[in-house]
């Protein structure tokens, strides 16, 4: 059983070896479908197999644990487990690849080769999602990371060279810090091994060295969750990405730095949190506003959803520097939940800007009369972002904002209010866009020729839909195995540092 | 008998004309005529300092006809590729085949 | 008993699901009738649920829990609290819970019917409305988004309900939030419109600004009290912790600071000056909906929110901050009622009219300073009864000014005048209307405006005469409303050759006008401190038992004062007086008109304020600062690499230069350290 977590990355290699060997458009549609479907089952079991067993009573930290040494100079190892968190990491991961197969149907040119590169980044997501150890998580980062750089170099629009540039130039910034970050922990730890939990058990850092190379690994990860002043490869990027990579990126890609920053950065070194928490407090709160603020004026729709992600990103982060587990509980599903929102929100974007070929909310219009799905789906994808009841924005905000607030600090509370500002002004972004491209009267002649979406798109949408709202309606269910798996770290973080929840 | 400074003054001379041909010229036969010059004067030196240092060793002019070998064969070669790259950019200066650089 | 009640949420769940999924697939009529069927069950089943709760003797249990009840009530004399169910649906920590419950009590009761009542008449009143006429009136297909318009209003009954009935603060707050989507959806229902559109932006925003106050309250109060409960007659452990914490100095400001925030949130739905602006805007929308929402349902939620956590303003420490309420409430009443005197569109006219109403309900709360109603707890009743009488009438007034507007095809006055003669039961209706809002026995408004008015008194005899004024003045404006639009000038009558002849609306619209005149007229004679007080105690009107104190006569008078100038004014054809009065005082006038110029004054702080001195500098900082860092940086390593890359020519000759120079000069080196 226990090497049944490797299916993840198998399956997505097995798709490559199948799209290398594709002859036509409809044999790498095949591949895609028959591979995602089986990821997505594969998780779908993944997760009711993990909810069965914690029910019977299996307490260990990590299931279906597994290792095989890989380096063993550097006591590297291939080790894989999953706890609450990565099941639904990686729930989320084959939702969006599913998904993301359907909303990039009918792109054209060079089918294959996009698809290759795809699956290449979603392997390397897996992976990271499965991984234990410190080194692989950050061998399998960097497998997803390069892909960006050609998907969005070669299939993007506008000005893609310079946005894969950048985006690539930054991130493997963060990747740099990152590695510096991991071999800190490794060497000053004086461990003989990098896996995650065994680290965390030993808790044999120095402080001043826990000191030294917590904002290493925080800001390392922290780039990659749009971290300000390091997010602005996100609207460029977003924005030049075509539309199931725009999904997977900021749907998942981007979870990968909140993942990471709880898994190693806070979990490995809470004692830094004393002296760290309080100025990454100050810039994931700048990091909620200013990305809400700043999406107040963009007439890009792509550029208004980065930045929004910008602000929902800050905000997983900004609820695990909290230190509560409420808060660290809600960010995780802050982090489900934007993965879900935001994929859905760039899916319509893609889908609009494919029929009226602009993304400029001055010349868009009156959508409603002549895309009704689409438009509704834009409403929806809208609503959910702002919020509302009956989405998962709305459990995931509640809980971060609950969670913050039980952290009774003058200077935490005053930063959960400001972050709380950020619901109001979300709501004037949405709706001014919703407002202007979808309603009222249609600016160009030409859209009237628009049509809505066919049956690929319509699915795709459809079953983030129907994930947005099913975690929006019964929000208990994952958070039960949210709590299960941030119980354990939260318990860690305060055997250490006591007094961080209430200062 | 010739005195042996004769020699290294014409060794001396031949290497820097061939170092200046080879700076100043573009034309690739040129720069390898330019070589050569340099090769001979090696040679000519290799020969007058075995006669002056080791008058009964003949290593050095060992190494001469070595040399000489080598320097045909590549000759030879330089020569194939110049033919080639004439053909290929119809130029024989050396700044036409730039072209890989950025 | 009370098993059966998890459907009053249900059903118009179900209801909107199906028709927002599928509606578009089924006729419009089909539609339109499963949203009506279904409303008409849950409106039955309210009445039934509040015949049970009020009237039943006998024994039933609820969530483990066994009420013995004799005429409805415990043998303490009150109502129970009935929880029906109560299930988690967040977990926050072991003891913080997000509950999604059902919770019945006097109030929640009295609201159930308050809203199915008017959510029933609405729909069926929507099949006249919302349909498409030829030059006749004549009846030719309903409206495009017929089915979307009953899948809407379906889904703001079912939150409306859920806002009502609910056990906790954040499960108010949730479907607060949906019932404010739900007005957002439906002011803007005609969303090819420019101004439709603005008005739903402008009331999504407003409120929702009003609600992170909200939000924040609740947050303070689930910190401190470490629940979201309110109710203190469930929860018994909730009394005694809420006691502690107002005895601590330390932490005694929070509870009053986390009421007051949540009022604020209130005052977004409800209205209140200066978050007002949204309303007299939101009635772009389809008229029923004025009525159901902007008029009789959700704008009432800030009062229902206040009412339910009204034990804990008394009892714990903040009767201070609801005297705030009252003073806030008295001059938005004032304030309303004084530019609803200049509107020339008669829905704004009557939007404001709702302003100034629901400020007297606030006010009834805010003057109270005590459980008991005869030691200032009487305005808690007064302010529940008003709610219910309001919302009857009102909803009347909104669906006689739609009626008038199928038929005119406009808002404003000057194209009515004189339509006694051809729209004789509308007319009726809206005199009725009228009356009860005016005050004037026996209708329904006389009643409950005059226990709030006695409430005034009893805390301030300066505020119970400025609410007597106020009330002049509603009964000014109405009056005047009442007359630009039924007598007066006819506008058809100038040139009837060219506009179309004013008929009466068809039986589907007047059927439920009349149903909510009958409710007008006589809502004021039900024994409503029977069934809700403060104290959950039986209490006597006494008006209705003929005893008129000196407060009922001033009102009365007040009311007849305003009656009366308003027909001296505005009834004949000809009376120079309003005219002459808007040229004496143009500036004045000017203001009034342009309601004081607040939304400008908003208009100035969203645009000017937020989006030049905020976004605008936060957008152009992030371009240029940041990225600007970042693109320097690259620049730099681009530049460095640049300035180096001559070494790197790939030119021969330049590395034999470079060789030959780098030996010699070794060698000299050499030589010289030989």
């Amino acid at each position: 059983m226990s090497w049944i977590l490797t299916v993840f990355v198998i399956i997505p290699v097995l798709m490559l070896g199948g799209l290398w060997v594709a002859k036509n458009d409809n044999q790498v549609r095949g591949v895609m479908v028959a591979g995602s479907t089986a990821l997505l089952i594969g998780a779908i079991w993944l997760t009711i197999y993990f909810v069965q067993q914690r029910s019977a009573g299996n307490t260990d930290a990590m299931l279906l644990a597994n290792s095989v040494m890989w380096f063993k100079p550097m006591h590297i190892a291939f080790s894989v487990g999953v706890d609450g968190i990565s099941v639904v990491m990686i729930l989320l991961s084959a939702i969006i690849v599913f998904t993301g197969t359907f909303a990039s149907w009918q792109l054209e040119p060079m089918k294959k080769e996009y698809f290759l590169w795809f699956v290449l980044l979603a392997s390397g997501v897996f992976g990271f999602f499965i991984s234990t150890d410190m080194f692989t998580m950050f061998m399998f980062y960097e497998v997803a990371l390069i892909p960006m750089y050609l998907l969005i170099g070669v299939w993007g629009t506008g000005p893609k060279e310079y946005s894969a540039m950048k985006l690539t130039l930054m991130l493997m910034g963060g990747s740099a810090l990152l590695i510096l970050g991991i071999l800190g922990i490794y060497y000053f730890s004086g461990a003989t091994t990098m896996d995650v939990i065994e680290l965390a058990r030993m808790h044999a850092m120095s402080k001043t060295a826990q000191n030294i190379f917590f904002p290493f690994v925080f800001i390392g990860f922290g780039v990659l969750g749009a971290l300000f002043p390091f997010h602005t490869w996100s609207p460029d990027g977003h924005a030049s990405a075509p539309t199931a990579v725009s999904m997977l990126h900021a749907g998942v890609l981007m979870k990968l730095g909140g993942y990471g920053c709880l898994r190693i950065a806070m979990f490995l070194m809470p004692d830094a949190l004393t002296m760290w928490a309080p100025v990454f407090l100050v810039l994931t709160t700048i990091s909620v506003v200013y990305g809400a603020l700043s999406a107040c004026v963009q007439t890009d729709l792509k550029y208004i959803n980065a930045y929004s992600s910008v602000s929902h990103c800050g905000m997983v982060l900004f609820a695990l520097v909290m230190t509560t587990q409420t808060a660290i509980t809600g960010a995780i599903l802050q982090m489900l939940s934007h993965g879900l929102m935001t994929a859905l929100f760039f899916a319509c974007i893609g889908m609009i800007y494919h029929r009226a070929g602009t993304r400029d909310v001055r010349y868009l219009g009156g959508l409603m009369k002549v895309v009704p799905f689409l438009a509704v789906s834009y409403v929806v994808a809208g609503l959910a972002n702002l919020g509302l009841p009956g989405f998962s924005g709305f459990v995931a905000e509640m809980t971060i904002f609950v969670g913050s607030f039980e952290n009774a600090g003058m200077f935490h509370r005053v930063a959960t209010i400001i972050a709380c500002t950020s619901i109001v002004v979300t709501a004037v972004y949405i709706l001014r866009v919703v407002g202007k491209i979808l309603f009222q009267t249609i600016p160009n002649k030409k859209f009237y020729e628009l049509h809505d979406a066919t049956w690929d798109e319509r699915f795709s949408i459809g079953a983030l839909i129907f994930c947005v709202a099913g975690l929006g309606l019964c929000p208990l269910f994952f958070e039960n195995m949210i709590i299960d798996a941030v119980h354990p770290i939260f318990n860690h973080i305060m055997d250490y540092v006591p007094t961080l929840g209430n200062l | 008998m010739i005195p042996v400074e004769y020699f290294f003054i014409l060794s001396g001379l031949l290497f820097f004309i061939g170092v200046f041909g080879f700076v100043t010229r573009r034309n690739l036969v040129a720069m390898l005529i330019s070589v050569e010059l340099v090769l001979n004067s090696v040679d000519i030196n290799f020969a007058a300092f075995n006669r002056l240092l080791f008058p009964g060793g003949y290593e050095g002019m060992f190494f001469t006809l070595f040399s000489i070998g080598v320097s045909a064969a590549e000759s030879a070669v330089a020569l194939a590729i110049i033919i080639n790259v004439y053909r290929h950019f119809h130029s024989d200066q050396v700044n036409s085949i730039e072209n890989m650089k950025l | 008993m009370f098993d059966y009640a998890f459907l009053i949420l249900l059903l118009p769940f179900l209801s909107a699901i199906v028709l927002g999924l599928f509606g578009m697939k089924m006729p419009r009529k089909v539609a339109g009738l499963i949203g009506t069927c279904m409303l008409g069950t849950l409106f039955v089943l309210s009445l039934y649920t509040a015949y049970h709760y009020f009237f039943y003797t006998g024994e039933y249990s609820a969530m483990g829990q066994t009420f013995r009840v004799v005429d409805g009530r415990l043998s303490s004399g009150v109502y129970p609290t009935v929880t029906v169910f109560n299930l988690t649906w967040l977990k926050f920590t072991e003891l913080l819970t997000f509950n999604i419950g059902l919770r019945l009590s006097p109030i929640s009761v009295m609201m159930l019917i308050v809203i199915t009542t008017v959510s029933f008449m609405v729909h069926i009143y929507s099949f006249g409305y919302m349909a498409e006429r030829d030059e006749n009136y004549k009846f030719e297909e309903y409206e495009h988004g017929f089915q979307r318009f009953y899948a809407y209003l379906s889904l703001f009954t079912m939150s409306m309900l859920g806002l009502v009935v609910a056990t906790n603060v954040f499960q108010m707050y949730l479907f607060w939030e949906l019932v404010g989507v739900c007005s957002y959806l439906l002011i803007g229902f005609y969303y090819p419109k420019h101004t439709a559109v603005h008005a739903s932006k402008k009331a999504f925003i407003v409120t929702r600004f009003a609600d992170l106050f909200f939000l924040i309250g609740i947050l303070f109060f689930s910190f401190y009290v470490g629940t979201f409960n309110y109710d203190l007659n469930v929860n018994p452990g909730l009394s005694d912790k809420l006691a502690s914490i107002a005895a601590n100095p330390e932490i005694a400001w929070a509870i009053p600071t986390a009421l007051f925030l949540m009022f604020i949130g209130g005052a977004g739905k409800s209205a209140m000056f200066p978050l007002h602006i949204w309303l007299p805007d939101a009635m772009e929308g389809p008229t029923p909906v004025s009525a159901l929402i902007h008029a009789a349902t959700m704008v009432v939620a800030g009062v229902f929110q206040v009412a339910s956590l009204f034990p804990i303003y008394i009892k714990f420490g903040a009767i201070e901050q609801l005297h705030w309420i009252a003073y806030i409430a008295a001059f938005t009443a004032f304030y309303a009622a004084a530019v609803a005197c200049a509107q020339r569109d008669i829905k704004r006219g009557l939007a404001f009219s709702t302003i100034s109403q629901i400020a007297y309900m606030l006010v009834a709360l805010g003057v109270c300073y005590a459980i008991n109603d005869e030691e200032g707890g009487l305005g808690y009743m007064a302010s529940m009864f008003h709610l219910f009488t309001h919302a009857m009438f009102k909803a009347l007034l909104f669906l006689c000014s739609g009626a008038i507007i199928v038929i005119i095809g406009s808002n404003f006055k000057e194209y009515m005048g004189g339509l006694h003669k051809y729209m004789p039961i509308t007319n009726a209706c809206f005199l009725i209307g009228c009356i009860a809002i005016s005050g004037v026995w026996p209708f329904a408004g006389f009643f409950s405006k005059d226990e709030i008015v006695s409430a005034c008194f009893q805390f301030s005899p300066m505020l119970g005469w400025f609410m007597t004024l106020v009330s002049g003045m509603t009964a000014f404006y109405m009056f005047r409303l009442y007359y630009v639009i039924f007598w007066g000038n006819s506008y058809y009558e100038q040139d009837p050759e060219n506009r179309r002849r004013p008929q009466e609306v068809p039986f589907v619209m007047w059927g439920p006008l009349v149903f909510l005149a009958i409710i007008s007229i006589f809502a004021g004679w039900i024994p409503f401190g029977h069934f809700v007080s403060a104290t959950g105690q039986s209490a006597e009107i006494h008006l209705q038992h003929f005893h008129f104190s000196s407060v009922a006569w001033f009102s009365l008078l007040a009311a007849a004062i305003g009656i009366s100038l308003a027909t001296w004014m505005y009834m004949p054809k000809h009376n120079p007086v309003p005219d002459m009065l808007a040229k004496k005082m143009p500036v004045l006038h000017k203001a009034a008109l342009n309601r004081f110029y607040i939304d400008d004054v908003w208009q100035f702080f969203t645009h000017k304020v937020v989006f030049r001195c905020f976004s605008m500098p936060i957008a152009w900082f992030d371009r240029r600062v940041i990225d600007g860092t970042f693109n320097f940086l690259a620049w730099g390593t681009q530049e460095a690499g640049e300035s180096i890359r001559p070494w790197q020519s790939g030119d021969v000759r330049q590395y034999a230069v470079w060789f030959i120079t780098g030996t010699v000069a070794l060698t000299l080196v050499l030589l010289c350290l030989i």
